[in-house]
Formats: C-alpha cells, sequence, structure tokens
C-alpha cells in the first residue's frame, strides 16, 4: 500500500533533476551557437562561418556536397543503421552477449569518420561503429567482439582504428599520446605526411578525469589531435545537463584550444567541421574540441531500459531531427536521388544484415589453446607447461560440456 | 521440416533468469525472423524478444508468468512447407528452409543443400523479393516501448533472406552464472588398467581423485567410509580427495594445483568455525556467489545437524524441498524491496492508530444488485467497493483532515480526491490511484475502478498513476478476510480496510437475523487525526454502506 512511492530511486532522481534544471535542452541550445548547414526540413544552406576564439572562420572550403558524395553519405549512414539494428536482434535472440546501439548518431560518426584522411588514426568507445564502418572495418569484426569470441576484433594498425575501448575516457589519453608520438616521428622524419589523431567520446565521459588530463597535455605539446564529443544528451541515465553547466564545447577555451559544436545530425556540417579541425590539429595549431550535438534514439545498451529514466515526449522530439529522415529529404527534394537509389540500398542493406546474421552464426569459440598463444609473441615454455596441464584439468570431466 | 526451439537469452548483462510476461504469438501463428514473439521482464527491464526463426508456432513451452532460467527453451518454431518463403516456391523453398539444419546430414539431402545454396547464390535479388511477400518487421530497439516509431528513416529494410539461413547456433552471452556453481562430475581416473577400478569402487561410492592412485591406497578410503580419520568425518571429500595423498608412487605427476581446485571454497572464518564444530565443509551445501559455502550456509546446517540429533528430523523430514537446509531464502527485490521499504517509513515515522467498525451493508448488497441490473450500468462491473469508494469521499468532505499530509511544520489538507486502491498484482502490491475522484459520479467512478483495476493486474500501472495519493482504500474482503490494521500509504494520514461481506447473525429489534455484515479497519496517522475525528470519519463510512441512500443529500 505504499506504492506511490514505488519505484522510487529512479524518480527521484529525475523529478529531483527536473526540478534542479527546468527545462535543460531548451537553457543550453541557445547560450551557444551550434553549426549546422542541413536544417531538420531538409534545406541546405551554401556557407558556413563561426567565430571560434575570436575569430572568423570561414568552413565553406572543407564543405562537400555534390551529389555522389551526399549519396555516399546517406549510403554509410543507412547502413549502419540497419547493421544497428540487426545486431540488437542477434542480441536479443542470444547470439551476441551484449550490443552497443547507435541509433541517432549516424551523421556524427559518418562524417566525423569520413573526414580523417588514410594517415590520421582514430580511438572509439564502444559505440563508434560508424566511425569503424569509413575505416574499413568489417561489420561481423565488430560482432565478434560482442560474441565474445575475440578480445579484439581487427588489426588497428590496418586501419588506422583503435580497438574498442569498454573502460571509457582511457582512449582519450591514447589519442594524445599517440599524437605526441606522431609529432615526434615528424620531426625525426620531414617526409612524414602531416597527421592528427582523434578521440572519440561522450558527455558521460567528459565528466571523467582522463579527459581532463589529456585535454591538458594536448594543449600544453599543441598535440595533433582533435577532441570529437558526441553529446548524445545521456551518460547512461544521467542527463548531460546535469553532468555540464556551460556547454561542452566551451570546456576547449579554459584549456587554450577551440571548442565548437556543431548539430551531430548534420552530417554535412560535421564533416566540414572535422575537416577543418583535422587540418588544424595537422598543421600544429594545436588540439580543437569539436562537441557534436545529438541525441542517443536507443538504450545505451542492449541491458538498458531508457524508459526508465527519460520520457517518450523528448525521444519524440529528436525523431524530427533524425539525421537519415533529414539527408533523405534534402537528396529527394534537390532531386539528387530517386526511388531507385533508396530502393537498391534497402536491398543492399538487406543482403548486407542476411550475410551477417549468417556470419553471426558461424562464428565459433576460439580454442583454449589460443587463449595462451596470446600472452608472448613466441612459445614460452611456462606458458607451454599451463597449457598443458590446463588441457589435462579439461580433459578430466565427465560430461562433454563446453567451457564456460 | 525441422522443429527449432529458441532458449531464452540473457538479455542483459549476466542475468540469470527472466519472466516471461506476455506472449505475443500462439502455436500455430507464422512467425519471420525477427517478429516479436514474447515479452519478458528481466532484473532490469521489460524486453521484447524476437524470434530468430522462420515457420509456424509450434509450441509454448513456458507459460506466462513463468520466471524459468536463462537457457531454457521457451518456444518451438516449425520450419514447415506452409512457412510463408517457402509456400513461395513449393517443396524447393522447403528444401532451402531446411538445408542448413540437415548441413552434413543423410546424403540424399546433400544434393538439395547444394542446390539451394547454389539457388540462394546465384539470386539474391530473387530471394530478397521472395521475402517481400512475407513482410517482416525491422528489429525494434531496445527502449522503444515509447510507441515512438522504430528507426523512422523512412525506407527500412528488413531482414529478407535470413530465414533460410538460421541454424540453432550456440547460445552465447550467458556468462557465469551468478548463482551457486554446479559442480561438473569428473571421470573417474583409475589407474591405467581398466581392473583396478572395479574393487575400489565397490563401496558403491566411486572414488573421484584427481589423480590416479594404486589401488591398495585407494582401497581403504570407501572400505572404511564411516571415519578412518577423526580430524575429518568421512565424506565423499576425505574418500575422494584424501586418498591420492597417500599413494606411494602416483604414475602421473600429481599437479598441487588440483588439490587447490578441488578444495572446498569458503572464506577462513567459516572453515575456523567448521573445524571448531567438526564440521565438514565438503558436507554443507554451498550457496554462495562463487559456489563457496558461507556463514549461513554452515549455520543452518548446523542447526539441521542438531534437529537430527534432537530426533525431530522425521517431522521436518521434508527439509529436502528447502535445498537441503533449514531456511529458505528468497531474494529481497523489486516490488517486495520498495514495498518493505515504504512500509517501514510509513509504520516509524506515522504513529499509527487504528479503528474499526462493524457495519450492516445489507442494503449496500440490495443497492449493488440493483445497480447491476439496471440499464445504465450495463456492462460495468459493480461491486460494494464502489459503494465504500463513494462513502470514503462523502466522508472525507465531512472529514477533511483525514485527506491531507503531515509535513512536520504545517498539515496540508487537500481539496481533492486522489484515492488509492492497493491492488495485488502480478508485480507485487501497486496502489494506483483515481485522480480526483471527488468529481466523478457513480457511474463514472465504477468505470475508473474497473480501469484501475484492469491495468494493475495487467501489470500495466504508470509511475504516474500511483503518485499523488490522497487517500487509501485496501480491499481485503476481496481475500476473504474480516478486518486487519492497515499501514497507511507513505505521505497520507489514513487508510481504510475492506473486510469481507458474509452473512452473520445480527440483532434487529431484539431478534437475531442473518444479515450482510462487513468490518471497516481504518488506520490514521495520529499528528493530524485525532481520536474524534477518526470515530467520526469512520462512523459516516459506516452509515453509508448502512443507507446508501444517505448518498443522495
Amino acid at each position: 500500500m505504499n506504492s506511490s512511492r514505488l519505484p522510487a530511486a529512479e524518480f527521484d532522481v529525475e523529478e529531483v533533476v527536473r526540478a534542479a534544471h527546468p527545462a535543460d535542452t531548451a537553457d543550453l541550445e541557445p547560450g551557444t551557437e551550434m553549426l549546422r548547414v542541413l536544417s531538420p526540413d531538409g534545406t541546405m544552406a551554401s556557407g558556413l562561418t563561426a567565430r571560434i576564439a575570436g575569430e572568423t572562420v570561414d568552413f565553406t572550403p572543407y564543405l562537400a556536397a555534390d551529389a555522389e558524395h551526399l549519396r555516399s553519405l546517406y549510403r554509410d549512414m543507412f547502413l549502419i543503421r540497419r547493421f544497428d539494428q540487426e545486431s540488437t536482434a542477434l542480441q536479443r535472440q542470444g547470439q551476441l552477449a551484449l550490443w552497443v546501439p547507435l541509433t541517432g548518431q549516424e551523421a556524427a560518426q559518418i562524417g566525423s569518420g569520413r573526414a580523417l584522411a588514410p594517415q590520421d588514426y582514430a580511438f572509439p568507445t564502444y559505440r563508434e561503429h560508424g566511425v569503424a564502418l569509413t575505416r574499413g572495418v568489417e561489420f561481423a569484426e565488430i560482432l565478434r567482439l560482442f560474441r565474445g569470441v575475440t578480445n579484439g576484433g581487427w588489426d588497428p594498425r590496418e586501419r588506422n582504428f583503435h580497438l574498442y575501448t569498454l573502460v571509457l575516457a582511457a582512449q582519450a589519453l591514447h589519442a594524445v599520446g599517440y599524437a605526441m608520438g606522431m609529432q615526434r616521428d615528424q620531426l625525426a622524419d620531414p617526409s612524414l605526411p602531416p597527421a592528427a589523431s582523434i578521440a572519440y567520446f561522450g558527455d558521460g565521459a567528459s565528466s571523467e578525469g582522463d579527459v581532463h588530463e589529456s585535454m591538458v597535455f594536448a594543449a600544453s605539446f599543441d598535440a595533433p589531435v582533435v577532441f570529437f564529443c558526441q553529446n548524445n544528451q545521456w551518460a547512461i541515465s544521467v542527463p548531460s545537463s546535469v553532468q555540464a553547466k556551460v556547454p561542452l564545447a566551451q570546456r576547449a577555451a579554459g584549456y587554450g584550444f577551440p571548442g565548437i559544436r556543431v548539430d551531430g545530425n548534420d552530417v554535412v556540417a560535421v564533416e566540414a567541421v572535422t575537416r577543418w579541425a583535422l587540418e588544424h590539429a595537422r598543421s600544429g595549431r594545436g588540439p580543437v574540441l569539436i562537441e557534436a550535438y545529438t541525441y542517443r534514439m536507443s538504450a545505451h545498451t542492449t541491458a538498458d531500459d531508457p524508459t526508465k529514466y527519460r520520457l517518450s515526449r523528448d525521444e519524440q522530439e529528436w525523431q524530427s531531427r533524425d539525421p537519415l529522415v533529414r539527408l533523405e529529404s534534402h537528396l529527394r527534394s534537390a532531386g539528387l536521388a530517386d526511388d531507385t537509389f533508396f530502393g537498391d540500398l534497402d536491398a543492399e542493406a538487406r543482403t548486407m544484415a542476411t550475410e551477417l546474421r549468417r556470419a553471426v552464426l558461424a562464428m565459433t569459440a576460439p580454442d583454449l589453446a589460443d587463449r595462451f598463444a596470446a600472452v608472448y609473441a613466441e612459445p614460452h615454455p611456462l606458458i607451454q607447461e599451463e597449457l598443458r596441464f590446463f588441457e589435462q584439468y579439461e580433459a578430466g570431466f565427465a560430461d562433454e560440456g563446453k567451457h564456460a | 521440416m525441422t522443429l527449432n526451439t529458441f532458449n531464452l537469452p540473457d538479455v542483459g548483462e549476466g542475468l540469470t533468469e527472466a519472466e516471461i510476461v506476455q506472449w505475443k504469438v500462439a502455436p500455430g501463428a507464422t512467425v519471420s525472423v525477427n517478429d516479436i514473439i514474447c515479452e519478458i521482464e528481466t532484473a532490469k527491464s521489460l524486453v521484447e524478444l524476437s524470434s530468430p526463426y522462420a515457420g509456424t508456432v509450434s509450441e509454448l513451452l513456458v507459460a506466462e508468468g513463468e520466471t524459468i532460467e536463462v537457457g531454457t527453451p521457451i518456444i518451438s518454431v516449425e520450419d514447415a512447407e506452409s512457412a510463408p518463403e517457402a509456400a513461395h516456391d513449393g517443396g524447393q523453398g522447403g528444401a532451402a528452409s531446411d538445408a542448413p539444419v540437415h548441413d552434413g546430414g543423410p546424403d540424399g539431402d546433400v544434393d538439395r543443400v547444394i542446390e539451394a545454396d547454389a539457388e540462394a547464390a546465384a539470386s539474391p535479388q530473387d530471394a530478397i523479393g521472395t521475402a517481400d511477400d512475407a513482410p517482416v518487421p525491422v528489429p525494434r530497439m531496445p527502449g522503444e516501448f515509447s510507441g515512438a516509431e522504430s528507426g523512422a528513416a523512412g525506407v527500412q529494410a528488413a531482414p529478407g533472406t535470413a530465414a533460410p539461413e538460421v541454424t540453432p547456433g550456440p547460445l552465447v552471452g550467458t556468462g557465469p552464472k551468478a548463482d551457486a556453481v554446479k559442480r561438473r562430475p569428473r571421470k573417474q581416473q583409475g589407474a591405467p588398467g581398466a581392473g583396478h577400478v572395479a574393487p575400489s569402487s565397490g563401496a558403491g561410492r566411486p572414488a573421484s581423485g584427481p589423480a590416479s592412485p594404486a589401488p591398495a591406497a585407494q582401497a581403504p578410503a570407501p572400505a572404511g567410509s564411516t571415519a578412518p580419520d577423526p580430524a575429518a568425518p568421512a565424506t565423499r571429500e576425505s574418500a575422494g580427495r584424501s586418498a591420492p595423498q597417500p599413494a606411494a608412487e602416483p604414475p602421473a605427476r600429481v599437479n598441487p594445483l588440483n588439490q587447490l581446485i578441488n578444495r572446498v571454497l569458503a572464506k577462513p572464518p567459516v572453515r575456523k568455525a567448521a573445524r571448531d564444530l567438526g564440521i565438514n565443509l565438503a558436507d554443507v551445501p554451498a550457496t554462495g556467489s562463487a559456489g563457496e559455502v558461507t556463514k549461513q550456509d554452515l549455520m543452518s546446517y548446523q542447526s539441521q545437524r542438531d534437529a537430527e540429533q534432537d530426533g525431530a528430523d522425521s517431522f521436518w523430514a521434508d527439509r529436502k524441498v528447502l535445498g537441503g537446509g533449514r531456511i529458505e531464502r528468497i531474494p529481497v527485490k523489486g516490488v517486495r524491496k520498495a514495498t518493505a521499504r515504504a512500509m517501514v517509513q510509513s509504520a516509524f515515522t506515522a504513529p499509527h492508530v487504528s479503528i474499526f467498525v462493524d457495519v450492516d451493508a445489507s442494503r449496500t448488497m440490495e443497492f449493488v444488485k440493483r445497480l447491476k441490473a439496471s440499464r445504465d450500468f450495463e456492462g460495468i462491473k459493480v461491486s460494494p467497493l464502489l459503494i465504500l469508494a463513494k462513502a470514503v469521499i462523502w466522508a472525507a468532505a465531512r472529514n477533511p483532515s483525514v485527506n491531507a499530509t503531515w509535513s512536520d511544520d504545517e498539515i496540508l489538507v487537500k481539496h481533492f480526491m486522489n484515492l488509492g486502491i492497493a491492488a495485488a498484482t502480478p508485480r507485487g502490491l501497486m496502489v494506483p490511484n483515481i485522480k480526483d475522484a471527488q468529481n466523478l459520479s457513480l457511474k463514472e467512478l465504477a468505470l475508473a475502478l474497473n480501469d484501475l483495476a484492469t491495468t494493475a493486474r495487467a501489470g500495466k500501472t504508470q509511475p504516474a498513476q500511483m503518485q499523488g495519493g490522497t487517500l487509501t482504500i485496501t480491499n481485503i474482503g476481496a481475500l476473504g478476510i474480516d478486518t486487519g490494521t492497515p499501514i497507511i500509504n507513505p505521505g497520507e494520514v489514513a487508510i481504510v480496510a475492506f473486510g469481507t461481506i458474509k452473512q452473520k447473525p445480527w440483532v434487529l429489534d431484539g431478534e437475531v437475523i442473518p444479515r450482510w455484515i462487513t468490518t471497516l479497519g481504518g488506520s490514521f496517522d495520529h499528528r493530524v487525526v485525532d481520536g474524534d475525528l477518526s470515530a467520526r470519519f469512520m462512523a459516516d463510512v459506516a452509515s453509508i454502506l448502512e443507507e446508501p441512500a444517505l448518498l443522495l443529500d
């Protein structure tokens, strides 16, 4: 007979937050300029300029808006969303241990990923499937990790795309360290092409100490690094308004480098701004913070239930800013793509999903011996002995179980 | 035609069980890959499960409301000719659906497998076209219960030809279980010569030593299984595990790690306590999260042993039902936990005063009967609870302090009635309330009560429906109980318990006659509601039950 207070924990927090921050998202948006080219209704601006750190920067040269390019951006976003949906279904069917959905953040990921040059190096969180796509990582390779049959999934050196970081914010330190290393390599060998690293993180990780430390170091050494923060509004169940009293992009000023807020659901603007920032970093002018203002339209992971902490009204509000919908309406209204294009893409996505499902079901767990083989590069007598012991131990069971 | 079963997956991280809340399909229904088949509730959330198979639902293996462990088969789907994909191209399609399952099977099928594969490889477009006939929904993303349209990106792909490719793959992601570890049986490791094994296992309990001692060394253990070693009473452990040690020359190298692996897990204080009590840890059923013997286990084992010594065992003979211990453990979580917290908060902050009154509710019963028969209330469920609800609203207006909140320095008297109804639901106790019940006519109130009960029973009560209550009724009579002392819903100051209505002897005008009698119980927060006020309020409620016509004034 108590239960007006039943699911107490979640709702109490929400009430406190709402009382402390009435209309939180609305608060933050007008304060800072948010760069945008493609508006939610699908109309495209011809140029983009902004005041950054007291100077006027013209992003127009970095804009790539020809038809072919826009269609390929749309294709990447469409495929990655379909991949996301199929992976979620596979998790629900017991084929993946966990899945981290990205739906809603396609533009931020595809736009920034496509801005990277081959020699640049990306450090992702565990949600950067879109960036992985732009770096040429196979979808099935990503799912190997989430099926738990590998510790990594791909060779980061082949694609200049680091392994997923599961303990978040650490990758910001890795990215700065890598950037400082590239800086030194270039001093030693000036013939190397200028390159930058890019650190992906979210509004949640921005509250962690690692990000602060990495920004201090990056600023101190003018490291060629771009901090790419996808502010998806939710650090699992904590709204970003609780963690950031000023727009996240403004924090860069405190470290002494430029910070830009871009509409994270506008793939064209994200790409242009990231191109500019990478060039800024590569040319030795130091780091840049980009805050891509977006929304996690799905759950934090498949183990999360967002209906417990956020309102469906908010979710619906963001539906209208969907990154795919707006590019599609632009492509259609500007006559850059027709039903054939969308139909073909649809078919391509289906084939991809089918292939993906087949690939996942065919994945096999690694042998026990593989674990031991990964300890040292070369055979090691102690490891060999331990392997023999474990094989003997495993063979001692009467039942025919897989090792759990 | 193949029968595929789908086992309950771990949809979170390390969840061990879930409850089937609702089936969305019935046996005989046709499903495609990624069609939603059921809704489950885990410790974390409500989740929709989608089908990994296409075909016809053959059987639902778990009933709604049942809680089952991860890995339990929940549904079987028949990969039949009647499946939509198959129907499209007849027998060939059936073969295609069968193909992966029969892979490596009888020779007769191999040709068809190859044929099907070749067909699929040669014309993926055709295959997609096939799927178009039976549109498959794009899988929904987690957390999309709010009715927001999935994906929302205009054209969406459907997982087309995935269907025929599905084979019952291994269930991954179930992870190590958080509950007690089950020990896997070990192979009997006798000496290399098989003949040696027979004599040593003669005692009926095979020695399970990790290394293989000479038969001579092994023999004493089973033979003297009563108590060969006073320090460690004879047990499976001592028989099995200490036997190898006396072996003079073990043929294989004994790894000391083996002994560690086979040792019973327990923390040092538990080990010491066991030693002091003379209990062999191997005898104690372990319930620890890593399979270790906990202090609780030891204590319950000891009390059980004491009981045995007292000879009372014959009375409690069925203790095996409780898993070997004498104490049944029910984890406190979810609604139970919240209920407990709120009850303690209420009972220990608000000084409760409870009063009771017997009421002759015969006229209420007649009134209800007439309402049921009236055309105006056709199709509406009417019960005495409706009259009581109306009576409570009426009486609260005459005694406003019962409809209030105590906030240390002031009393907030509510000039509206959000009438809470305590309801036992599948998910536990919920108290949804009817907002602004004072404005509702009798009929509207009846509809609101029905609505509230249906929603609660379906387990769909929203948090908002449970907030802002001002006064609560608990209908314990529905369970056949006469009365009780209810605990006030936190934030309120009064609660009325409605006892069962049954015929009892009643004295009327000096004569004993059977009447419909009920008992009303009320608990009040004495900080706000004094004795006389609570008495007046209860008397007012009772007067309506005795004469519902008073509502007309």
